[in-house]
């Protein structure tokens, strides 16, 4: 649509002078305000930056490396690996909860407040309403991975000794580049969630129940994860939603490895097509009754 | 603002609206009018593009609808079925992210219209409280106030005194005035006949999914034709003179004879009385009220139809 004058009428109060052109952005902004507005969201990333230091002290406290293999074997000897491990640790409970929580919520929530009849006749447009929605929800995932990168940082630092890096691939770099690499993975770890907040806002489509469309969301990764487990079925594998999640550790090596990350990428990206697409064909027909 | 055989039928087979044809002329106030459940909200959710007509059309300042709302939409104020707010935030809070929802809205403006519009519906002490906090009657005010962000040329407003105190109600009267007075088209739906005797210029009524009745309140009050009220212990006596005179559909009670006297000069049914002998413990001619006029239109019933 063009940038149009709208009159807004004669007088002298302020509010009565002549309003210029769309803002198309305040509405997302707005989304940021009522997702990282809420106390809830706190409260979950909160927990989220619980697991690196409880990881970190378990592992302080005990004293001994252990037999853990893996990041959790190297925490002791380097507080960097805590970041990488409790990242890891993250994916597949914690992070996968707080992304259904808020996804599940976002259009299911609007509706049973009755919200959503003000927002479209305000009006935000189905359309521009679902974008802002999964803008903020991508933003959200990436907030919960920074959190647990933050928390690690902080966590491993303050308990651990921490230096070089030695890689998977055997190699050492600088505990910079390292954590670039390990912001790298933060950031992958929210791009790997994508498709499950995609399949969240879709359900939260479809009811004006969120604890209905938390639920379902959170069955159906849990089915995922069901058919992942089920060996004689493993030529659908690939096309689960958390086949490529641990595809993350490639960025640790030197040169990284790039064939799984990429292909994981491609497969969150078609997760969202998809799921976006029906939410968005759900969404511009639905009726909205509440 | 115009619907054409405007009908809908929800899953389940109910058809909640049938084919209505409004026509509310810009500028007017009309009161939209009906029992519970004769389909005044789902008539409203059609007009602003909530929910699809299973037939017939919108037109909303002069463009169809749903097509065109993200054009129309900005320029119509809206409050439909009662308030719906953010619970966990401020008044004030709500007001901004509505707003900030219309492309169109101004944002440099945003924060000195929101204060504007809570003071027009006198919230303003109340602006910073958690909506959670509110009355039942606060809320409805903050909804009206959502409505008030913006200049409007038409608003649409479903109960807007639902749940008012008597001075909240007045200054819905009022800020409603006020508001046709600018210029703005005034479409309100409400159970207050009363106020649509005192405020609307227009009004249609809606009975079990239909459109009854639409006009304009003055041709609304003609019609409705004033009884002659006789109060007397001598009711036969009373009813045999004035049926004599013409008065006709004469009715007895306890200690009254009414009827309707049509167009007989009422001094003369009075002098013929009085020499007829009847003793008059009261004469009057009453008006009958939109109320009347109502019940006649959607009938007497008190439960709802289905
Ligand atoms: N989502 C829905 N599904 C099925 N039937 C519905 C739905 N919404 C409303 N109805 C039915 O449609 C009819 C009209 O309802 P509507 O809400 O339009 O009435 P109303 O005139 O606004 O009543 P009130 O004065 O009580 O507000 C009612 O019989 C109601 O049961
Ligand atoms: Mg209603």
């Amino acid at each position: 649509m063009s940038a149009e004058v709208m009159e807004v009428g004669g007088g002298s109060s302020p509010s009565t002078a002549v309003a210029r052109g769309r803002h198309g952005t305040a509405l997302f902004w707005s989304e940021l305000h009522l997702v990282f507005g809420r106390a809830r969201t706190w409260v979950l990333l909160g927990v989220l930056a619980v697991v690196p230091v409880i990881v970190g002290v378990a592992i302080r406290l005990s004293g001994s490396e252990g037999d853990a293999q893996g990041f959790l074997g190297q925490v002791a000897g380097n507080g960097f690996f805590l970041i990488v491990a409790s990242l890891a640790l993250s994916l597949p409970f914690f992070l996968p909860t707080a992304v259904t929580v808020i996804s599940g919520e976002s259009l299911a929530g609007e509706a049973s407040l009755g919200t959503l009849r003000n927002l479209l006749t305000a009006p935000a447009g189905r359309s521009r309403l679902l974008a802002a929605k999964m803008v903020a929800l991508a933003v959200f995932c990436l907030a919960a991975t920074l959190t647990v990168w933050l928390a690690g940082l902080i966590a491993g630092f303050v308990l651990f000794p921490v230096g070089d890096v030695v890689l998977l691939s055997g190699s050492t770099v600088s505990l910079a580049d390292g954590l670039v690499r390990a912001l790298g993975i933060a950031v992958l770890i929210a791009a790997s969630l994508i498709g499950l907040a995609a399949i969240g806002l879709f359900v939260s489509s479809l009811t004006s129940t969120p604890l209905a469309a938390m639920a379902a969301t959170f069955s159906a990764f849990i089915v995922s994860g069901i058919l992942g487990a089920i060996p004689q079925i493993d030529v659908i594998h690939p096309w689960l939603l958390m086949y490529g999640w641990t595809s993350f550790a490639d960025l640790l090596r030197d040169p990284p490895y790039w064939d799984e990350i990429v292909r994981n990428l491609l497969m969150q990206g078609a997760y969202l097509a998809v799921f976006y697409a029906a939410a968005w064909a759900r969404l511009t027909s639905r009726d909205i009754n509440g | 603002m115009v619907t054409r055989g405007l009908t809908k039928r929800f899953r389940g087979g109910q058809v909640a609206v049938n084919q209505v044809d409004l026509e509310v002329p810009a500028g007017s106030i009309f009161g939209f009018l009906g029992p519970n459940g004769s389909g005044k909200t789902t008539t409203i959710r059609m007009l602003l593009g909530l929910i699809a007509p299973t037939a017939g059309t919108v037109e909303l300042l002069g463009q169809p609808m749903p097509k065109a709302q993200l054009s129309v939409l900005p320029r119509v104020g809206a409050l439909v079925e009662g308030p719906a707010f953010y619970p966990f935030w401020t008044g004030l809070a709500n007001l901004l992210r509505f707003d900030a929802a219309d492309a169109m809205a101004d944002p440099w403006t945003r924060k000195l219209r929101a204060g504007e519009a809570l003071e027009r519906v006198g919230l303003s002490n109340a602006a910073g409280k958690k909506v959670r906090a509110y009355s039942l009657g606060m809320r409805q005010r903050l909804a009206i106030a959502v409505a008030l962000m913006q200049r409007r040329e038409l608003l649409v407003l479903d109960e807007p005194t639902n749940g008012l105190d008597p001075q909240g109600t007045r200054e819905v009267r009022l800020l409603i005035r006020e508001l046709a007075g600018d210029g703005t088209t005034v479409f309100t739906s409400t159970h207050l006949l009363a106020e649509v005797e005192q405020v609307c210029t227009h009004a249609a009524v809606m009975s079990q999914g239909r459109l009854v009745r639409q006009s304009t309140v003055a041709d609304l009050r003609a019609e409705l034709r004033p009884r002659l009220i006789v109060r007397t212990p001598d009711l036969g006596l009373a009813a045999q003179t004035l049926s004599g005179l013409g008065v006709t559909d004469l009715k007895q009670s306890a200690d009254t004879v009414d009827g309707d006297p049509g167009e007989l000069p009422i001094d003369k049914l009075a002098a013929a009385l009085v020499t007829a002998d009847v003793r008059l413990h009261g004469f009057t001619l009453e008006r009958p009220s939109l109320e009347e006029a109502f019940v006649a239109l959607t009938g007497e019933g008190f439960d709802v139809a289905e």
